[in-house]
């Protein structure tokens, strides 16, 4: 009976439990597997979404015929069946293990209910036959028919009916048996309360389905959830045959029918680019049996042009064969379109960064190269300061008693010091015409006088046994526009480079016009022109016979570096000085109309030298070059010079060109552009002729266009015709018989030759001394040269300033600063009181208004006798302190401020001789206390500096103020940049003169020599 | 007497090795001229304060330009002329030059190329200084050892 009931009991357990526990392992397993979610949550959200059509194609026959044959396939059958089985398990242990309780439990109450039964019959036993107990049991057993009879068949109350018959009742027992009865009952509602859930399991257990269903469910969901997910998004997918054919499809942009696509290849169904590449890379994904991915851009009718990402696996069959390959490929299009711009963008970023560091380098590169450049002009400019505080020394030197060997050895201290100097120049013209610093000045000049001062330069320092000749034709103008000292420099440069390399022969200059050149038009072409011709001149001057004559004194040697810088130095201002000659003027000058026309003049300097090579003429004109390195130590020089010469030429709009012949000659020819002015008033330009007074004397000199000087005396032989048309009056044999005692002369007077009595010599002597001393002459009426036609008086002046002259031009030389500013003019005003003081400033100083009250007050300051007052205005206190220094050596207490205000108050409060002002301070710099002062000089107030915003200090020493009108101080100008524009800056704010710093005791020296008494 | 020739001969190729490596220039043989009888200790002198000088500069120009933002070049480009115009007034060439550089970024307003000048002139500057002080070591010690100061060329 128990049995009977436990099974009956598991029964109804199974189904109990089958209910509860399926669905939550469905979640648990299948969710894990398919993501999918709890069935009722996803039931609702899959109505709300609507999916659309039937985008896949199946071939459903293949697909099962796949899921039998393939790996994939089977295993994914196995496994669902494997899961459904793990499952069922499951639920039977669980219901097991439910029974076994439930069955414990039954086992429990149904002992309890056997030792009810047990008591009962023991009371039934004992008390037997009583009959009260009927009636209770009676009643009992109306309870007993309510329970359902069929779990109730066993006959308990019949034993019961026994026992009761058998004792009679006694109350206790009854309630014992009361007792009893209620926790029986309590049993049976138990088992009452089972019964019903048994029924309804069975219920449950009739809904369940089968586990097909079940399955089938579950795909269905995935798929479901699968077109959910996949319903936009830009892929297709499919599997094809071994054959590549389309068994499966899915795209959610469906171009084409199924019919179209099942069965067929790719290259069947589309043509156009990239077809061809997939198939074949399907193919050989199918192959090697590795899966793959691949960028495809497909360019077809059927969708344009459209990048694909493909992957492709294989399928494998159980045996392990390829029987298709699955794919799925991705629109990219946008993206790999996104991508060729980027990398388009960064391939340009690159490019463009690439070009910047370019860019920058380049910048870089020529930032130094001017930095260098710079430098370079910079430390030339700050050598060349010493040097020639060097060289003017030892040129002072040369003027005080010496005997010969110290004369001589000087001497060689001096032409040393001149070739460094004249290096530096070199250097500096170089950089500053490469670096764009170098700035033409275009006066008004005469080529005739240019080109015979050059001559007469090199004629001075000629040693050698040659002819020099210049010839400006007729047709040149008397007077042109150019910068004459950069013209100048080239001629002299041309002209002594040919006289170095020529032994015996002739060095010449030709001037003439020419038309306009090719090159001014054109600039690439070249000027070959006339080369010819210049040959043919050098070959006729070849055929003439040169006179030798040994001259070697050292004494010449030096003179000449001297008095060749001097003369150069002073070619403008000389003009007056030079001999007046009677000829005819010129009709040039009446040809020009215009007022300012271009004129082209070729001048052509040749020589009867050493000639050039040919291979040698192309690096010719190129820095630190030359013909070849035995020239060099033969000759010496730096191999700068042609290129200064070819660098300022070209500035100046021209060419400079050369031809040449070994062993016979070289023609140098540079053509330039001058204007001529029309205009007969000079008076514009004072600087270039000072004095114009005698129209028609300047007129007549300027027409000589004919020069010569023979290898005479000296060099300095000098022929010049009245007019072109007439040549070399003089005969050579005087000059080679006077020349001979010159020299004996030249040997114990150590320079220009004196008293020799013979007019024509004198007129040789006199013409180079008129060329030294012109400048300085002008204006002193004791040394300056009357050209009157007696020539016994000029020989006698001759004779008597002959030493003087000497001093003269070593006094010019000493002052070789090619740039000729107004600064170096006075710089040889001072020198030569120092060689001299003997003698008054005698040279008019150059037309700059600032340096006239200079001289007058040199003069009065040197009546009274008293210490000069010197302020320096300097902020930075190493300065103030070597400055000081350098004073107190020079024998001068000096006053010191610190900035522009402080320098306005003190010459408010003091007179001052001279003002020493850095023109970068704080507070106020140099500049705008130099303009307060100047202005007070010439308002006699102080207005401009109370409008600056300085106090006038009370009056302390007002007296002074009174008595003293404001007289112009001296201002100079302490600047830290020696480049020409801050030296304009400060002219131009009324600074007299300006040292660059650092201030050496040299240029302080020259400093105060030039502007203190 | 040897002592004070090797002294000598060291002070020369000291001070010829401070010229050739462009140390100082002819400037400072400049400042050496000028100290005679009446200024003995002028080099000394000068140079020290100097010293001073430049050490205070160059505390100025590193404070200016810690700042990370809004650097006052002015300042700076000030303190940077300051010390070119005394660095070249005794002859310190390379600190001069170096200044040179240093001025150009200031004008810049270039912070990062400021503090790379500013390091190479410290550098400079503390060159020159152990230079100069060992310069100065030998002419002390010449001249205790009794002799004279070699006329620098």
């Amino acid at each position: 009976m128990v049995c009977e009931m436990e099974d009956d009991q598991i029964e109804d357990m199974d189904v109990e439990v089958l209910s509860s526990m399926w669905p939550e392992d469905i979640e648990h397993e299948a969710g894990k597997q398919f993501k999918v979610e709890k069935p009722r949550g996803d039931q609702d959200m899959l109505e709300e979404v609507t999916i659309v059509g039937e985008p896949t194609i199946v071939d459903f026959q293949h697909l099962i015929e796949l899921t039998n044959y393939t790996d994939k396939g089977s295993s994914q059958l196995a496994y669902l069946v494997k899961h459904w089985e793990y499952k069922q398990t499951n639920a039977v242990r669980l219901l097991r293990e439910e029974i076994d309780n439930l069955s414990r439990q039954r086992q429990e109450s149904e002992l309890k209910k056997l030792e009810i039964l047990e008591e009962h019959r023991f009371e039934e036993e004992r008390y037997g036959g009583d009959k009260r107990s009927i009636s209770i049991l009676d009643g009992i057993y109306d309870i007993w028919q309510d329970v359902p009879r069929r779990k109730n068949k066993i006959v308990v109350p019949s034993k019961r009916v026994e026992i009761d018959a058998e004792y009679d009742t006694v109350i206790y027992w009854k309630q014992r048996a009361m007792h009893l009865e209620k926790m029986l009952e309590a049993s049976m509602q138990r088992e009452q309360l089972l019964k019903e859930k048994l029924q309804e399991s069975i219920k449950n257990l009739e809904k369940q389905s089968s586990p097909v269903e079940e399955l089938s469910q579950i795909l269905k969901r995935a798929d479901n959830f699968l077109h959910f997910v996949l319903q936009t998004a830009p892929v297709v997918f499919g599997h094809q045959d071994k054959e590549l054919r389309y068994r499966f499809i899915y795209n959610h942009f469906p171009s084409l029918q199924e019919e179209d696509i099942l069965g067929k290849t790719d290259v069947e169904i589309f043509t156009g680019s990239g077809v061809k590449e997939s198939q074949d890379f399907k193919k050989e994904v199918l192959d090697k049996g590795l899966p793959a991915k691949r960028e495809i851009t497909f360019e077809t009718e059927l969708f344009g042009s459209k990048t694909f990402l493909i992957y492709v696996e294989p399928v494998f069959s159980k045996a392990g064969e390829t029987i298709g390959i699955n794919y799925m490929g991705m629109d990219i299009t946008d993206q790999v379109r996104k991508r060729e711009k980027m990398i388009k963008l960064r391939e340009e970023i690159a490019v463009q960064k690439a070009k910047e560091t370019e860019l920058n380098r380049t910048i870089h590169i020529t930032e130094e190269t001017m930095r260098a450049k710079q430098m370079l002009a910079t430390m030339s400019h700050e050598i060349r300061s010493p040097l020639s505080g060097v060289v003017s020394m030892a040129e002072i030197l040369a003027t005080t008693k010496l005997d010969r060997e110290q004369k001589q050895l000087l001497n060689v201290m001096l032409s040393s010091g001149d070739l460094v100097l004249q290096l530096i120049n070199d250097i500096l013209d170089l950089s500053k015409v490469e670096s764009g610093v170098m700035k033409l000045e275009y006066t008004k000049f005469r080529p005739r006088e240019v080109v015979k001062h050059v001559l007469q330069t090199a004629a001075a320092s000629l040693q050698k046994i040659l002819t020099l000749e210049g010839n400006v034709a007729d047709d040149v103008p008397i007077e042109v526009i150019g910068d004459v000292l950069r013209i100048r420099q080239i001629l002299t440069n041309l002209i002594s480079n040919a006289i170095k390399f020529t032994h015996e022969g002739r060095v010449g200059v030709k001037l003439y016009v020419v038309p306009e050149p090719p090159f001014a038009k054109e600039t690439s072409q070249r000027v070959s022109d006339g080369s010819t011709a210049n040959q043919s001149t050098t070959n006729v001057a070849k055929e003439e016979t040169c006179t030798s004559m040994s001259q070697t004194s050292s004494d010449q040697r030096g003179y000449h570096g001297k008095k060749h810088e001097g003369s150069c130095q002073n070619h403008s201002q000389s003009e007056p000085g030079t001999p007046v000659r009677n000829g005819t003027i010129d009709a040039t000058e009446e040809q020009e109309e215009l007022p300012e026309t271009t004129v082209w003049i070729r001048c052509d300097v040749y020589d009867t030298g050493i000639g050039i090579p040919e291979n040698a003429l192309p690096t010719l004109f190129k820095k630190y070059m030359q013909v070849s390195a035995d020239h060099a130590r033969k000759y010496g020089g730096t191999g700068l010079g042609l290129a200064i010469c070819k660098q300022l030429v070209e500035l100046m709009g021209g060419r400079l060109t050369v031809s040449s012949r070994v062993h016979c000659g070289s023609t140098f020819t540079f053509i330039l552009p001058y204007k001529v002015s029309l205009s007969c008033d000079h008076s514009d330009d004072p600087d270039v002729l000072p004095d114009m007074d005698d129209h028609g004397a300047i007129n007549d000199d300027a027409t000589a266009g004919v020069f010569q000087f023979q290898p005479r005396t000296l060099g300095s032989l000098f022929c010049s015709t009245g007019t072109s048309r007439t040549q070399k009056l003089l005969p050579h044999n005087i000059g080679y018989a006077s020349s001979y005692k010159l020299n004996v002369l030249s040997e114990t007077c150590y320079s220009f030759p004196t008293s020799n009595g013979r007019t024509k010599e004198m007129d040789l002597v006199e013409d180079a001394c008129s060329v030294a001393e012109a400048v300085e002459i002008s204006s002193d009426p004791e040394s300056s040269f009357s050209h009157s036609p007696d020539r016994e008086n000029r020989s006698a002046i001759c004779r008597d300033k002959h030493h003087q002259n000497d001093v003269d031009a070593e006094n010019k030389a000493s002052t070789r600063d090619v740039s000729g500013c107004s600064d170096t003019s006075r710089d040889m005003d001072v020198k030569m009181k120092i060689s001299e003081p003997q003698l008054p400033p005698k040279r008019q100083e150059r037309s700059d208004s600032s340096s006239q009250p200079t001289i007058n007050r040199r003069q009065e300051v040197s009546d009274s006798v008293s210490k000069p007052k010197i302020l320096l205005v300097e902020d930075n206190k190493i300065n103030v302190m070597v400055t000081k220094n350098m004073m107190k050596q020079l024998g001068h207490t000096i006053d010191v401020v610190n900035n522009g205000v402080e320098a306005v108050h003190a010459v408010q409060c003091h007179s001052y001789d001279l003002v020493l002002m850095d023109v970068c301070m704080p507070v106020m710099d140099g500049l705008q206390a130099t303009r307060l002062i100047r202005s007070f000089e010439e308002t006699g107030n102080w207005d401009a500096a109370m409008n600056a915003g300085v106090e006038q200090p009370l009056p302390s020493d007002s007296s002074q103020q009174d008595c003293t009108p404001p007289k112009r101080i001296p201002i100079i100008a302490m600047t830290a940049n020696a480049l020409s524009e801050s030296a304009d800056e400060c002219f131009a704010n009324g600074m007299d003169s300006f040292v660059s710093k650092p201030v050496t005791f040299q240029k302080l020296k020259e400093c105060l020599e030039q502007y203190l008494p | 007497m040897d002592i004070v020739n090797q002294l000598q001969r060291q002070f020369i190729d000291h001070s010829t090795s401070l010229h050739r490596e462009g140390i100082v220039d002819d400037q400072f043989t400049e400042l050496q001229k000028l100290q005679d009888e009446n200024s003995p200790d002028f080099v000394v002198e000068v140079v020290s304060l100097f010293f001073e000088d430049s050490e205070k500069l160059l505390n100025n120009m590193a404070r200016a330009l810690e700042q990370a933002q809004g650097v006052d070049f002015k300042q700076v480009d000030a303190s940077v002329h300051q010390l070119k115009g005394s660095s070249s007034s005794i002859g310190a060439m390379r600190v001069k030059n170096a200044c040179i550089a240093f001025r150009s970024f200031c004008e810049a307003q270039n912070r990062e190329g400021c503090l790379r000048c500013l390091q190479k002139v410290t550098h400079e500057y503390s060159l020159l200084k152990n230079k100069l002080q060992s310069l100065f070591r030998l002419e002390q010690q010449i001249l205790a050892a009794g002799g004279s100061i070699p006329v620098a060329k």
